[in-house]
């Protein structure tokens, strides 16, 4: 493989997300769920999550991809949704009851606000953070977000060690049932496997950290291979933010839709 | 460039907690671009050499440094980028997730400007001969090809002196080559000070100029070109435990009597996730017998092992046990046995076995020693298997006893597991295994990394197992003195 080839391998055409620093989702995440909170109502939890499915589409962000980073928030969403169906304070019409139980028009509509809601802000915040490139992301923290580089370039390195520990752990596991210690007493085998993992962590860790400074890690100054800046389509994001968080509160208060959480929802 | 010159003058470390010195009273001057080979008993403190001349020996809370030692004239822990390490365990000496970026890496340490990095990058990858795209994976590489990217690494800060610590002792035959010749083309056109420490001396011949030989109590036991070394103490190298060439390690074979065959492979697939890794196996396994696997990297052989060792299910046909295999033995109590029609095929299954019963038939020992470990003493290791077995306790005694004493580990019988020395903990994994008796001995790469003497141990070790004890013996290698001295069958993998 000659230079040219592996530099044209190396740079490929990066998806629309692939262009937004990986620091700006954190940034966007913060300027428009702080806003969602304030109000639980059909509305505006409704408005915005077709709005980010719009978005995601013109990204070319498919649907597979959202369920696939989403998915936990499908069991969050019913779940948080049950319960304020049924202990939310009553009000108008009650259809149910049992003990505390109560099933009323107004928890009836709560509990549908409040589903769409853990998928309105939790959709795209997943979507936009979930699959981030580890390596990217140490480089925005870093160079963008100013964080100390030998704290970043660390933590960068123990989220690669993680992945090998997995093999480890599958070793122990291997290893107990070969040596006939898989019958009895769960609790105590698996502390005793997860004190071999931390035994082979702490060592594995030693040798990264002696690798990383033979190489010159931790001096006072360094520079960076890959540049990680902002531009465009970091602006891009947090317009787009920005226009859904304020279409779907104006469209709420608009049709009179808004219900603070101040005034006493629950 | 040029390379670095290196002093030493009564030179020593202690590291902190142990009672001896790691090293002492060195004198040793290596001159620019010199290659030499550092040999030397396990303990002599090659490695912490090694570590002292890259800098990364720690401070005074690590341990207490005598004399002095210097490289171009500075202490080694002064410098940044003048000296360049590659650790033995391929796995230890990566630190990014991209080849490209794990070349960058040390170059962004030493502030180097951004074109300039990515120019010694491909420079770098082009002088190790690592063919593979800037945003590989280097969780996708092969050891050899680990090795050699470490070394990338390192040329590519432009280190004067390039240190390697046993580079080749984890890697397959073709991967030793590989990483060899990588060093020998790079020390040729970089002119680096090179200081390799390695067993297996016949590999790196053509490579060094100078052998440098520490003695166990400290300092240097003798220093030349390498035949008037080798010459002059062959045969003190090779107890110490170095491979010296022509003096091959001889293990008597007592006579095998194969006996009844103990598991029958039926056109055997092994793998994970419902992949296989290798073709259709079919053979017996029988008592007294060895069986030796082996094929390059990633044939499947550790999956071949730990699926008829009853340790993962098969992707395809059959491992099955024979009604010897699961005769009740002494000790096992009538409770103990699954539940079932006899001779049913679930029952001659050994994925389908409780652990129990697997660990009293077909006994396992891991490639990493320390995975397998479950106790705080020696023991308490070997007795783990006989308590969970509910064996007597004066019956456990006996049997520890006399595991510590075969396996001359009586000495340590109080000793944390984890702070064994390799061919300690090695040994002590086979009596963990051993101690619950079982027939069918699997061993995943029991010589990886040994030098010549607990190589020889080991071998003779799993010699007597076959011979004495009639055990049927599966050894996975790539080791061709293992086949060559221990297999009465071999059965290669992924050969094409």
């Amino acid at each position: 493989m000659t230079t040219q080839q592996r530099v044209a391998e190396h740079a490929r055409r990066p998806s629309a997300l692939e262009r937004v620093n990986p620091v700006t989702p954190f940034a966007a995440a913060v300027v428009y769920s702080v806003p969602m909170l304030l109000t639980i109502d059909l509305v505006t939890a409704g408005l915005a999550l077709a709005a980010w499915l719009v978005v995601f589409a013109a990204a070319g962000i498919g649907p597979r991809t959202v369920l696939r980073r989403s998915w936990p928030l499908l069991l969050a969403a019913p779940l948080s949704a049950v319960s304020m169906l049924l202990y939310a304070e009553p009000g108008g019409r009650i259809h149910a009851q049992l003990w505390l139980a109560i099933i009323s028009d107004r928890s009836l509509e709560l509990s549908l606000a409040i589903g769409l809601r853990v998928l309105a802000i939790g959709v795209p915040i997943l979507v936009g953070l979930v699959g981030l490139d580890p390596t990217r992301l140490a480089d925005g923290l870093a160079q963008v977000a100013r964080l100390p580089h030998r704290f970043v370039l660390a933590a960068l390195a123990g989220v690669r060690l993680f992945g090998v520990l997995g093999e480890d752990w599958r070793q122990i596991a291997l290893a107990r049932r070969a040596r006939g210690l898989g019958d009895t007493g769960a609790v105590r085998r698996a502390l005793q496997a997860a004190f071999a993992l931390l035994v082979v962590a702490l060592r594995r860790g030693g040798t990264l950290a002696t690798a990383m400074e033979a190489r010159g890690f931790g001096g006072p100054e360094r520079t960076w291979a890959r540049p990680s800046t902002l531009g465009r389509a970091d602006l891009v994001l947090l317009v787009i933010t920005v226009v859904i968080v304020g279409l779907a509160l104006g469209a709420s208060l608009t049709t009179g839709a808004f219900r603070p959480v101040w005034e006493g929802a629950l | 460039m040029t390379g670095s010159r290196i002093r030493a003058r009564g030179w020593g470390w202690q590291h902190a907690g142990r009672d001896a010195p790691a090293l002492a009273g060195l004198d040793l001057d290596v001159e620019p671009g010199e290659r030499v080979l550092l040999l030397g008993p396990s303990g002599a403190g090659k490695s912490t050499l090694l570590a002292a001349l890259a800098g990364v020996l720690g401070g005074e809370d690590e341990g207490d440094e005598a004399g002095e030692l210097a490289v171009d004239g500075s202490h080694p822990s002064t410098l940044r980028g003048t000296a360049g390490l590659v650790l033995q365990d391929p796995q230890a000496n990566t630190i990014m997730s991209r080849v490209g970026d794990d070349v960058a890496f040390g170059c962004e340490n030493l502030a180097v400007p951004r074109d300039e990095i990515w120019r010694r990058v491909h420079e770098a990858l082009d002088a190790v001969g690592l063919d593979v795209a800037l945003d590989r994976s280097t969780a996708a590489l092969s050891g050899g090809q680990r090795q050699r990217l470490a070394l990338a690494g390192v040329i590519a800060m432009r280190p004067g002196l390039i240190l390697l610590d046993e580079p080749t002792a984890n890697l397959d035959p073709a991967g030793v080559v590989e990483v060899r010749d990588a060093v020998a083309r790079v020390a040729r056109e970089t002119g680096a000070t090179l200081v390799v420490v390695e067993h297996r001396v016949e590999t790196w011949l053509p490579v060094v100029d100078r052998v440098v030989v520490l003695a166990a109590g400290g300092g240097a036991m003798a220093d030349g070109a390498p035949a008037a070394v080798l010459g002059a103490h062959g045969e003190q190298l090779a107890a110490d435990g170095v491979w010296v060439p022509g003096l091959p390690v001889e293990v008597g074979r007592g006579t095998r009597r194969p006996g009844a065959p103990l598991l029958e492979l039926a056109e055997l697939r092994a793998g994970r996730g419902g992949e296989p890794v290798h073709e259709a196996v079919s053979l017996e396994i029988r008592a007294g017998e060895a069986l030796v696997v082996t094929g390059p990297n990633g044939a499947g052989k550790s999956t071949l092992a730990l699926t008829l060792a009853g340790l993962m299910p098969p992707v395809a046909g059959e491992v099955l046990a024979s009604e010897v295999l699961r005769a009740p033995r002494s000790g096992e109590a009538e409770g103990d046995r699954a539940p079932g029609r006899a001779g049913a095929l679930h029952e001659r299954r050994p994925i389908r076995w409780r652990p129990k019963q697997l660990a009293t038939r077909i006994g396992t020992v891991f490639q990493q020693p320390e995975h397998q470990f479950v106790a705080a003493r020696v023991r308490d290791e070997i007795a783990a298997g006989l308590r969970a077995l509910r064996q007597p306790q004066a019956e456990i005694d006996h049997r520890v006893d006399g595991l510590l004493a075969a396996l001359r580990l009586d000495g340590l019988a109080e000793a944390n597991p984890f702070t064994l020395s390799g061919g300690e903990q090695r040994r002590l994994s086979v009596a963990t295994v051993l101690a619950s008796a079982p027939r069918v001995m699997v061993l995943d790469e029991p010589t990886f990394g040994q030098d010549r003497r607990t190589w020889a141990e080991m071998v003779r070790l799993i010699a007597s197992l076959v011979d004495e004890r009639g055990c049927a013996v599966v050894a996975v290698t790539h080791d061709a003195d293992v086949e060559r001295v221990l297999g009465d069958r071999t059965l290669r993998l992924g050969e094409r």
